[in-house]
């Protein structure tokens, strides 16, 4: 038990302070049938750091990790490199094992991190302000939904069909028992997302329209009309961004008059870690800060005059207001928000541009070679790292069929909406600057067998 | 923002006639200022490089004419400035690694390095989540054991693995009461009631998920008013949400006959278990009649707290509520694990409630957490309670001749001790002595919570402490409480040592400052 200083003689010597006999006398309250005379029975006894590292070492290599693989998965979370010093840096233990920064005066470090993070994250999406951050980019997006009913006293949101189905899922089960109204559509297998198609959908009840950009298939759009759209209709526009690399190549939501913007910043300086934690982006106008959930930083003096942080505008929150908070949120995901800040310090505008551009020509030449392989179409001309094939045959078993041979091949449109069937012939294939060409033609070869 | 330093940001200069302590730099010796980021960098360098590539730059783009056309404003930094920056911010921060962190109600103990190497591995860092099942068994196989030591260790029917955090816990905890209630044909059933001495984000879940909220008084002695709590209960009640250990450190005696009378009445027990590491191997909540409880990984088994998250918080659900738990989940086949989502939920499963997040949860909390669970073991697990408990008595009784402690005459504390400003002079209160105790090196106790306690100090050592520690802490806290009563005016003005002297966060409420701006543009706002 190496983590437990005390020895045998100070537990001793501590009752003996206390005035008790034996450590039983501490716990008293508890109701004699509710009390367990010993270590529970059938789960094993404390193991050395040797023997719980072999074990977990070899549940790990039951896993085919993604850089072992030609890999091709998205949907939702991409693997980029990460620089070795971002890591190295989040694991300073004054990082990495600190409390929320309650006490300023000896949290500057954080708190100044997390000023930083909120404005280059404002920067990034086009918007005034930004959060600390959130759990993840699905529980950002029903955050959003639900500050756009605050701040409209309206009720129904509009989900476009491009927005991530798991997103679509978590607002769905929230839905169910707050009384908002959700309106979701499937998406369609075609060139372009359905950006037009949601103005006619608004209403007077109308609380916010939600699109995803890139969408679920990859494809771009100009949110400019939608925007206006919405605006003429008092409703609020929520854009959400799941490969916020994009940004560095396209315009940003905000810029088109986007008025929240969330996001799932994993890809830059998180790693996939099998889906968390992560960590969501939250932006909006200056306008709805007070509306705005989770945590937030800001700028101060100190007695001296001295420029600092505090965690500020608690008053919206739940340790203050209860049941009146914006939020329940009590916990962000701050150190995943560090690693996503120093990544981007390091990429600075100018690395952030190439990274894009990168990811952007790999993705061009992959759809070029891929879609030469017989059965293989593109659906998405127009698209940034990601993009959709329709195969001439159902995708989800090619996909498993290539991952016994050790191909990762991109998620079928079938594993994540089960049962449409003018989906499921769908394949969405993300490339980034990991993928090599090698890679690509591995892919190609296996698809042209696999298709014939 | 191209040059570096456009913005005219320098440290502080010296003032005439201080020389003695003043430095050119602003810095002194190892206590270094650091500028913000788009201070010093530009938008030009960068810390990366990529491979080079010929046509990179000339290619015709496939963005649908939505190429970025305006800068963004990023600064960046070379390699060796991003490091010193982020190095010296680190220092500005106190953390358990420096030292004791005595936060009531959070439980911020060591946190083993093993976790971090465990997590890590590249079979479970760098796997996608929408990876073929057939890909990630042992991935399937880490949230299978962690859910069997949850439900063993508390003595419950089932685990929801996916909750973010603590308070998304609690969020899965009382969706799943809402639609087991629904099942049952009682949507009637509309309000939550909460202890008074509850977390905030308790009332505040209730109300995300659209309950009603109704308080419960607390008894004198710090525990839940039973017969109030009875009272209430009735036909419109869905159930209640307790803590136990509560927040006044006291475990509540009552609380099979609390459950035993919600249940009769109807409703079902939650139970916020942010404080489980005080009974873990000692006491299993099934026990007590409880139907949901969050556990806060972080908190019990040392996933770290990364100054404010990320937070796990998986659900232990009775037999009562584990039909309606959130997916997506591991069930254990013949033929392996496999990963039970809207599209596999058969008839059995037919009654979740649906999806909370988009993937599985926070997989590499549940590997930190795995890895600390079985280096403890069962006989561990129970150690860490019995130590936990053992400190913060230790703490009890070593200051409460000093400082007013309003339950210690309520029985034995769990995992923290409690202490109120009464008897603190006109003019001194909790805060003074908070900031005080940073000047002796110790991040401070929790202040002002629970509510129930005036002026409330909230110290929980945890059992990662040694007897040297807390008594050396002992020291400290007296000589600071014995300081403010006797109206020593330095306390007031604490703390002196700090990276800052006490920060004005009224005036960052009132005129907030919440992104950077280029000084001519802030001058602009004005």
């Amino acid at each position: 038990m190496r983590y437990l200083p005390l020895t045998h003689a100070d537990r001793k010597d501590m009752l003996s302070v206390i005035g008790a006999k034996t450590i039983d006398d501490l716990f008293v309250d508890v109701p004699g049938a509710a009390v367990l005379d010993g270590p529970i029975h059938g789960l094993p006894l404390h193991a050395s750091e040797l023997a719980v590292e072999r074990h977990m070492t070899a549940l790990a290599k039951k896993n085919l990790a993604a850089g072992d693989a030609p890999f091709f998965l998205g949907a939702g979370a991409y693997k980029h490199h990460v620089p070795a010093s971002v890591d190295h840096l989040i694991q300073r233990g004054e990082f990495l094992t600190a409390y929320t920064p309650y006490q300023p005066e000896i949290a500057q470090g954080t708190l100044q991190m997390m000023f930083e993070f909120q404005s280059q994250v404002a920067r990034l999406l086009g918007c005034d302000v930004a959060n600390a951050s959130m759990y993840d980019g699905s529980t950002a997006c029903w955050e959003a939904i639900v500050m756009a009913r605050r701040v409209t006293r309206r009720g129904k949101a509009i989900l476009s069909g491009g927005l991530h189905p798991h997103y679509v899922s978590v607002a769905n089960t929230m839905a169910k028992y707050t009384g908002d109204v959700l309106d979701t559509r499937l998406p369609v297998l075609g060139a372009t997302p359905d950006t037009d198609d949601l103005i006619g959908l608004i209403d007077a009840d109308t609380s916010c329209v939600v699109v995803q950009y890139p969408d679920i298939l990859g494809r771009i759009a100009d949110l400019s009309a939608l925007a206006d759209a919405c605006h003429a209709k008092k409703a609020l526009l929520i854009a959400v961004v799941t490969e916020p690399v994009a940004l560095g190549a396209i315009k940003s939501p905000g810029e088109m008059g986007a008025d929240i913007v969330v996001g799932e910043g994993q890809s830059i300086g998180v790693g996939l870690q099998f889906g968390g934690p992560y960590v969501g982006l939250f932006a909006c106008s200056e306008k709805l800060v007070r509306q705005m959930p989770g945590r937030l930083c800001g700028e101060t003096v100190d007695a001296e005059g001295k420029r600092g942080f505090v965690l500020t505008l608690s008053t919206r929150e739940q340790h203050i207001r209860r049941e009146k908070a914006t939020s329940n949120i009590c916990t962000s995901s701050v150190l995943c928000a560090l690693a996503w800040s120093i990544h981007m310090t390091l990429l600075g505008e100018a690395g952030l541009r190439q990274l894009a551009t990168k990811n952007h020509i790999g993705a061009i030449g992959a759809s070029n070679v891929l879609s030469q392989v017989p059965g293989v179409e593109l659906v998405t001309p127009v698209f940034f790292n990601e993009f959709t094939l329709k195969l001439s045959k159902e995708a989800r078993p090619v996909v498993r069929q290539l991952a016994d041979k050790g191909i990762l091949a991109g998620v079928s449109l079938g594993r994540l909406y089960p049962g449409v069937e003018s989906l499921e012939n769908g394949l969405v294939v993300a490339v980034t600057e990991t993928t090599t060409e090698e890679d690509v033609a591995t892919l190609a070869s296996a698809l042209r067998e696999a298709l014939a | 923002m191209s040059t570096i330093n456009q913005s005219g940001w320098r440290p502080t200069t010296p003032e005439k006639g201080d020389s003695d302590t003043s430095t050119f730099t602003g810095n002194r010796a190892l206590m270094l200022e650091e500028p913000l980021i788009f201070e010093i960098g530009s938008t030009e360098t960068t810390g990366v490089d990529f491979d080079f590539e010929p046509g990179m730059g000339a290619y015709e783009d496939r963005l649908g004419g939505l190429a970025r056309t305006a800068p963004i404003g990023l600064p960046g930094l070379s390699e060796p400035e991003t490091v010193r920056h982020y190095t010296r911010l680190s220092r500005q921060n106190y953390a358990i690694d420096l030292g004791l962190f005595p936060l009531g109600s959070c439980t911020m103990k060591h946190n083993p390095r093993l976790n971090e190497r465990m997590a890590r591995l590249p079979g479970f860092a760098d796997l996608h989540p929408l990876t073929p099942v057939d890909s990630c068994q042992g991935a399937l196989e880490v949230i299978d054991q962690l859910a069997h030591w949850l439900i063993t260790l508390t003595g419950m029917h089932a685990v929801a693995m996916s909750p973010k955090a603590g308070a998304h816990g609690e969020l899965c905890g009382v969706l799943a009461i809402r639609a087991a209630l629904d099942a049952r044909g009682e949507g009637h059933r509309k309000i939550l009631l909460v202890p008074i001495s509850a977390h905030g984000t308790n009332p505040a879940t209730a109300a995300f998920a659209n309950f009603t909220v109704e308080d419960i008084p607390a008894t004198d002695d710090g525990r839940v008013d039973l017969a109030a709590l009875k009272a209430r209960l009735g036909p419109d009640i869905a159930g209640v949400m307790i803590t136990n250990p509560n927040t006044c450190g006291l475990f509540e005696r009552d609380m099979r006959e609390i459950s035993d009378a919600v249940h009769a009445a109807g409703g079902y027990v939650y139970c916020d278990g942010a404080n489980f590491n005080a009974i873990v191997g000692r006491v299993r909540p099934g026990d007590l009649g409880i139907d949901a409880m969050h556990i806060n990984l972080h908190k019990t088994f040392s996933t770290p707290h990364g100054g404010g998250g990320p937070g796990s918080g998986p659900v232990v659900l009775s037999q009562a509520l584990a039909p309606y738990a959130p997916l997506p989940f591991v069930e254990k086949t013949a033929g392996g694990f496999r990963l039970v989502e809207e599209e596999t939920a058969d008839e059995h499963h037919a009654g979740t409630f649906g999806r909370m997040v988009a993937f599985h949860g926070q997989m590499g909390m549940f590997t930190r957490a795995l890895t600390y669970i079985l280096s403890h073991g069962a006989d561990g697990l129970r150690q860490v309670a019995e130590d936990s408990v053992l400190n913060a008595n230790y703490i009890l009784r070593s200051m409460e001749d000093l400082l007013d402690a309003p339950f210690a005459k309520s029985g034995p504390c769990m995992h923290e001790a409690i202490f109120s400003d009464k008897g603190l002079p006109e003019g001194f209160s909790t805060i003074d002595v908070a900031k005080g105790l940073i000047d002796e090196g110790y991040h401070p106790m929790t202040v002002y919570f629970p509510l129930v306690v005036h002026g409330a100090m909230l110290v929980e050592p945890t059992e990662t402490e040694s007897k040297a520690t807390l008594d050396q802490f002992i020291g400290a806290f007296r000589s600071v409480a014995a300081r403010a009563k006797n109206g020593d005016p330095t306390v007031k003005t604490a703390p002196h040592f700090a990276p800052r002297r006490r920060l004005d966060e009224t005036l960052a409420a009132r005129k907030p400052v919440l992104a950077y701006k280029e000084p001519a543009v802030a001058e602009a706002a004005e």
